[in-house]
């Protein structure tokens, strides 16, 4: 294997684990709440924003944009589950995907008309530097975000699995009138997860944005993303999400070196419906 | 009291001067959201600015056409009124924006629509209703000389314009001495794209240089690291990029992670002119090159005032893609004015007769004339480099501010 495309192959892995990053908190609203979030490509975004807000305005490196970001993402969370969403969700599947198809617009031309449609960069800061590993050139903002992925997704996966947090989320999941009966409070526990969604794409946006630029408009390409690697990897499964992501980055930059940039999308979809038509539930979604 | 307002109205109706005269409607379509919506929104600002000064009196500005800022002088002074409209860089929505401000707004004439892919619909929809359109900054071919097409004005060179000047600069410095034999083109891949690609790729073969490869993408990528180690493997000694803003800024970004440094980039203006571009990667791609034909210039000059005008008015200095739409609305008034009316197929006559020199023009063209097709004849562009935070003039020799530095420095 030539030096470039083993380049290729560490670069597909590392942005696959981005795509694995802002995806996880997706599947735990999709797959936890059968509500199909449209403004999730939104929540990157608003990371985005917060983060450069931070650094802007209140200084402070990575570690300080990130964590702000994740925090007024996670407050966003609960605020739109309480003032819009608990309220949705007793209505028609319909009234749900327009209700958050309307929630991402807006959100996106708010920031549109705050902040104009300039496109930014956020300093990488301390992150700002690249390994070199016998001529693999590894950028440090990347390697984290990839490493971020990976805690964030192990923990949600902890948190679901082994936690009696995760099994009343589960149980609100599967039974919402039954987990009530159990004496579980269903709202406080759904505020949670939006919060806990919105808050890991709020990390992700924070880090995407020392190595994407950006603007109110980024979102949007990210939301696709996100959509098809929950698919891939099924419903509600955090550990599915991060092996999707792996496998669609690793499949996008492989394909736009070997046969060119403009047919890996061609290529991607492709093994998508392929893979979807032999394995519907997912790579790892249960049946 | 219905015949109090009645009364009322009749007077405020009748207190309105005789002698103030309609204003002329223009229609002005570009991407004010979606992926461009940044140069879209700098367009519309140069444009506004330009109504603005034919609308009311600024210093500076006289050696302009209309630049007393007394209005439409043949229709009364009558001011100018834009309509601005976004296409979101969707070429079906560039054509329904152009139908409805034709049919519903009733403008005189059409401007825009940066994109080429959307220019090309929104034309074809303003020529069925016979409204002339002037294109100020849409450099795709296949935009003008379609069959039966009348009503179409473009001020901006061309991508066979630019193709060649690139050309010739490399060919000044293969002659130079230095080492320029593979070229690499890379293209974002709508008309826009494919259009200068394609030229520049016959221009190269005519020069005799080697196009080593070229990487057609989509500016909506979200990571360029394939197309950045392709160049690394194919390695030209010049890559030219046809790319819009987020995705050269991207570009910039990638090729510095990755340690790839041709000798020289030549930026296709767009992209790169952005406002956006230098803020962002400034520091890391020293001697990037780009192409001009705006030139802020020295204080007491017509484009020095401009500059002035449009710095006060957006916060940022005017860049080419915004300068060449903002020539463009100024050609369009012009001609207006020298229609005495709002036909549409008296300003298209008089679109056709316009003729103007070097001296009347804010853009560094040869002047202003259109041929049959209706492309400005007269149109050219010169080469600049990004030294330090600011674009220099540095090709052709004598239109040069600063010294050419080759090989760029990039990040080092």
């Amino acid at each position: 294997m030539s030096l470039n495309l083993l380049q290729i192959v560490v670069n597909g892995l590392l942005l696959g684990a981005v795509y694995a990053l802002f995806s996880s908190g997706l599947t735990l609203i999709w797959g936890m709440m059968n509500v199909i979030n449209f403004a999730h490509g939104e929540f990157v975004m608003l990371g985005m924003f917060a983060a450069w807000l931070t650094q802007r305005y209140l200084a402070g490196g990575p570690l300080v944009f990130t964590l702000a970001a994740a925090v007024v993402l996670f407050l966003i969370g609960v605020v739109i589950y309480v003032a819009i969403i608990r309220d949705v969700m007793r209505g028609p599947m319909l009234a749900q995907i327009l209700a958050t198809f309307g929630l991402a617009l807006l959100l996106r031309y708010a920031v549109f008309w705050a902040f104009s449609p300039d496109v930014r960069t956020l300093p990488a800061g301390a992150l700002d530097h690249t390994l070199d590993l016998g001529g693999i050139l590894i950028r440090l903002p990347r390697l984290v975000a990839g490493l971020v992925a990976g805690a964030l997704a192990l923990g949600m996966h902890l948190l679901l699995t082994r936690t009696a947090l995760g099994s009343r989320l589960l149980a609100v999941a599967e039974d919402r009138q039954a987990a009530m009966l159990m004496g579980i409070r269903p709202d406080r526990l759904q505020a949670l997860a939006w919060g806990l969604a919105a808050a890991s794409a709020g990390i992700a946006g924070a880090l995407m944005a020392t190595f994407f630029p950006f603007s109110p408009l980024t979102g949007e390409t990210y939301a696709l993303t996100a959509f098809v690697v929950v698919t891939l990897g099924g419903f509600g499964s955090v550990p599915g999400a991060m092996l999707a992501g792996l496998v669609i980055g690793l499949i996008e930059q492989v394909s736009a070196y070997e046969i060119g940039p403009i047919y890996q999308d061609v290529v991607v979809y492709g093994l998508f419906v392929a893979l979807l038509w032999l394995r519907p539930q997912g790579l790892l979604g249960k049946a | 009291m219905r015949h109090t307002f009645a009364a009322a109205a009749v007077l405020m109706l009748a207190a309105v001067p005789a002698w103030a005269a309609d204003p002329v409607k223009i229609g002005v379509i570009f991407p004010l959201s979606g992926n461009a919506g940044s140069a879209g929104n700098a367009a519309k600002a140069a444009v506004e600015l330009g109504a603005e000064i034919v609308n009311s009196p600024h210093q500076g500005l006289e050696a302009l056409p209309l630049g007393e800022g007394k209005g439409l002088a043949n229709l009364g002074g009558a001011k100018i009124e834009l309509i601005v409209a976004d296409h979101q860089g969707d070429p079906s929505v560039g054509a329904q924006q152009t139908l409805r401000l034709i049919t519903q707004d009733k403008v005189a004439a059409m401007l825009g629509a940066y994109q080429s892919s959307v220019t090309f619909t929104a034309t074809a929809t303003s020529e069925r209703y016979g409204i002339p359109f002037v294109v100020g900054d849409s450099v795709a071919a296949n935009i003008t000389g379609r069959p039966g097409f009348k009503s179409i004005f473009r001020v901006t060179p061309v991508a066979g314009d630019f193709a060649t000047n690139y050309m010739l600069f490399l060919a000044d410095m293969k002659k130079a001495g230095r080492k320029v034999d593979q070229i690499a083109i890379v293209n974002e891949n709508t008309d826009y794209g494919t259009s200068v690609a394609d030229t520049t790729q016959k221009a190269a073969k005519e020069h005799g240089f080697t196009v080593a490869a070229q990487i057609p993408y989509s500016a909506k990528s979200t990571d360029v690291s394939p197309q950045v180690l392709q160049l690394k493997e194919a390695k030209p000694d010049v890559v030219i990029f046809i790319s819009y803003t987020a995705d050269s800024i991207l570009y910039m970004k990638t090729m510095k992670d990755l340690d790839y440094r041709p000798a020289m980039i030549i930026g296709d203006d767009s992209g790169f002119s952005d406002p956006n571009f230098i803020p962002a990667v400034a520091e890391i791609a020293q001697g990037v090159m780009n192409r001009s034909a705006w030139d802020v210039g020295k204080p007491g000059t017509v484009t020095y005032a401009i500059n002035t005008l449009y710095k006060a008015k957006t916060g940022h200095d005017l860049d080419d893609t915004s300068g060449r739409d903002m020539q463009a609305f100024f050609v369009l008034a012009d001609a207006i004015n020298r229609a005495q009316s709002t036909e549409p197929e008296k300003i298209r006559a008089a679109l056709q007769a316009t003729s103007l020199a070097p001296a009347q023009l804010m853009m560094g063209y040869r002047g202003v004339k259109f041929d049959e097709t209706g492309q400005n004849t007269e149109a050219a562009t010169y080469l600049i480099q990004l030294q330090g935070k600011a674009y220099q003039a540095v090709w052709p020799e004598k239109s040069a501010t600063a010294a050419l530095q080759w090989p760029m420095a990039g990040w080092k």
